[in-house]
């Protein structure tokens, strides 16, 4: 690939596009919203092109987006964001992902991290001990093929109803935690055997749930009203998805889509893109499977959460009421929804790709939840470990330029293995130990490729939402305790 | 294709670097040589290979058009019985039918946590890259894995 300077146009400090003339077959420009260093760490690897590859996708319409945190994906970059037609566009399941309606958390608390601090290992253990992660984890319910069903149906509300938190909760969480229009005769039983036994386990690789406290508020009014108060304050991070029943799913429908590809007429760059119309047999059957799959993933979101606030009430001594464990938010980074937006002054239905990028609603829409709607939707991006996370809020730019969308994570930099070799030696564990951060992980290799070395500053990722005017920060929180797979 | 005069390939698997993910390269003088490889490279992702005995078996018969497609149902058989029956492999003994057809037997043992060391899952066997090659000496797979 030539060098990016050759083909990139940039627009001002923040925008960059790639014009259709870069490849013949895209039908719209890619977009990066990006530093000038930002990108060319996306430049490094196939990012960049691969944003020009969605570029190719029937019915696309104004751009192929990619969120500061970019990094190379299969087909579709990592934050990616890309909206098609209804009438002449496609679905792809690789403009979602593998990890079907994988996102992140925060539950609040009114503890302090000076009253929690004395009591951070124990903490630390007994979340470790509480919430299954990693290879081999099971989750505590043992699902018959009727009570999948009903997971399938209606997400996070079938927890809730087993007792795993409240009704409240449904309020603050994306979609109300339940995706409309799950069929699970859309899902093969190998999803089903797969997903059975790990609803409510956490998985391995960047996932975690992490305890960590208010550093800096940024916004106060809006840190307010999110239920942030002073700093010290102390809250938990999770991220985990849909786990072996997501997986299954995206597999199953790539390859029913592959064999589609000729049928429909459609022509790819790269057949991890495999696609079909949205209005088709296989489009609407991938879209009935995958919100069977997001809802499964809300449900172990929720599962999480409230085993995450029985592990505080055990350790603290008072039930999760006392402890102020409400929720924040709910984000969701790999999924595809069909939402009403405006383009060229009039409203529009479109299908919505983020993968690996989170809505970031204004104030005023009616998808923010009614608590939150004056202010903006919270965003939720984690950053790494050893460093710092943000929580944001969604502005009126992301609606005129991303369809109300923003980035989900810091990205990472380089691959898991130069980490691992970059801190051979290094005692991982001790490293942030001496920084303050309790680490619980069932393996230490999978720690080293999670170490900061492996991600971009957030800070320089979350910089780009501000000054493009898509986000703007409200907090910034550090870790605490770092529980992992 | 392979020459006759190339000497045959050692069987043996390297892992490489993608940026969020990894995957293996796998070699060995016949097809059914760098299959094997390539499923040993996938569990050495997800577990220190020397810590998996070989107390049990499992045997796997699939069918494809094409050795691509062939090596991405394998791993992806495999996959699934390390996720529905939490078994983990270290040893695999691959036949290759006519038509597309493979059978081979998988030798492992169940998840401990205790005594395996264990890495990432591997959540998803992606095509980026993926392929089956004839190289000098026999055959090459390749696969990249989302963990």
């Amino acid at each position: 690939m030539a060098s990016w300077e050759d083909f990139i146009q940039q627009i001002d400090d923040y925008r960059w596009e790639i014009p259709v003339s870069f490849k013949e077959g895209m039908r719209v420009p890619g977009r990066i919203y990006a530093s000038r260093q930002l990108l060319e760490m996306a430049a490094q690897e196939e990012a960049l092109e691969q944003t020009a590859n969605v570029a190719f996708l029937p019915g696309i319409v104004w751009r192929s987006l990619a969120m500061p945190d970019i990094h190379q994906g299969y087909g579709f970059p990592i934050g990616g964001v890309a909206a098609m037609r209804l009438d002449d566009g496609v679905v792809s399941p690789g403009g979602v992902g593998f990890d079907i309606n994988c996102g992140t958390r925060i539950i609040l608390s009114n503890l302090t991290e000076a009253e929690v601090r004395p009591r951070l290992k124990e903490l630390a253990n007994q979340l470790f001990r509480d919430i299954p992660a990693g290879m081999g984890g099971h989750g505590a319910l043992d699902l018959t093929d009727l009570e999948l069903n009903d997971v399938m149906h209606r997400g996070a509300a079938w927890m809730v109803d087993r007792g795993y938190g409240s009704a409240e909760d449904l309020e603050r969480i994306e979609s109300g935690g339940c995706l409309p229009g799950a069929d699970p005769a859309r899902v093969s039983q190998r999803a089903r055997d797969r997903g059975r036994r790990q609803l409510g386990t956490l998985g391995s690789g960047n996932h975690f749930v992490e305890v960590q406290t208010l550093e800096h508020v940024l916004d106060p009014v809006t840190a307010a009203r999110f239920g942030f108060t002073t700093p010290g304050q102390v809250v938990v991070f999770l991220h985990t998805g849909s786990r072996g029943f997501g997986h299954q799913t995206c597999q199953d429908y790539l390859d029913r889509m592959e064999a589609v590809q000729k049928r429909y007429s459609i022509v790819l760059p790269d057949r991890q893109l495999a696609c079909a119309p949205i209005r088709s047999p296989e489009g609407e059957h991938y879209l009935a499977a995958m919100a069977a799959a997001g809802n499964y993933a809300f449900a172990n979101r929720q599962c999480i959460t409230e085993l995450t606030r029985r592990a505080f009430a055990r350790v603290f001594g008072r039930d999760d009421h006392a402890l102020g464990m409400e929720l924040l938010y709910d984000v969701a980074h790999n999924s595809a929804k069909i939402e009403r937006h405006t383009y060229e002054g009039r409203p529009i239905d479109l299908c919505v790709h983020r993968k690996g990028a989170t809505r970031a609603f204004p104030a005023g829409h009616p998808d923010v939840p009614a608590r939150y709607r004056d202010v903006g939707q919270p965003v939720l991006v984690p950053g790494d470990m050893g460093r710092y996370s943000y929580v944001a809020v969604g502005l009126a730019g992301a609606m005129q330029e991303t369809w109300g969308s923003v980035c989900h994570g810091a990205g990472r930099v380089q691959s898991r293995h130069a980490a691992l070799r970059m801190l051979r030696g290094v005692d991982l564990v001790k490293r942030l130990e001496d920084e303050g951060i309790i680490v619980r992980a069932r393996n230490p290799r999978l720690l080293a490729e999670e170490a900061s070395e492996a991600y971009k500053d957030v800070a320089s990722v979350v910089d780009v939402l501000e000054h493009a005017g898509i986000a703007r920060k409200v907090v910034r929180l550090r870790p605490l305790a770092v529980i992992k797979g | 294709m392979t020459n006759a005069t190339d000497r045959p390939l050692e069987p043996g698997f390297e892992l490489f670097e993608v940026t969020a993910d990894v995957g293996v390269v796998a070699r060995g003088p016949t097809p059914e040589a760098a299959l094997a490889e390539a499923a040993r490279g996938m569990y050495a992702v997800m577990v220190e290979l020397d810590g998996v005995r070989n107390r049990e078996s499992r045997v796997v018969e699939l069918r494809a058009d094409d050795l691509e497609h062939l090596l991405e149902r394998w791993l992806l058989e495999l996959l699934f019985l390390t996720e529905s029956e939490d078994m983990l492999f270290s040893r695999f003994e691959v036949t290759l039918g006519e038509a597309g057809a493979l059978r081979a037997t998988a030798y492992g043992e169940p998840i401990d946590v205790e005594r395996h060391v264990l890495g990432p899952e591997v959540k998803a066997i992606t095509r980026h890259q993926l392929g089956v090659r004839p190289v000098a000496g026999g055959y090459e797979a390749r696969v990249v894995f989302d963990i």
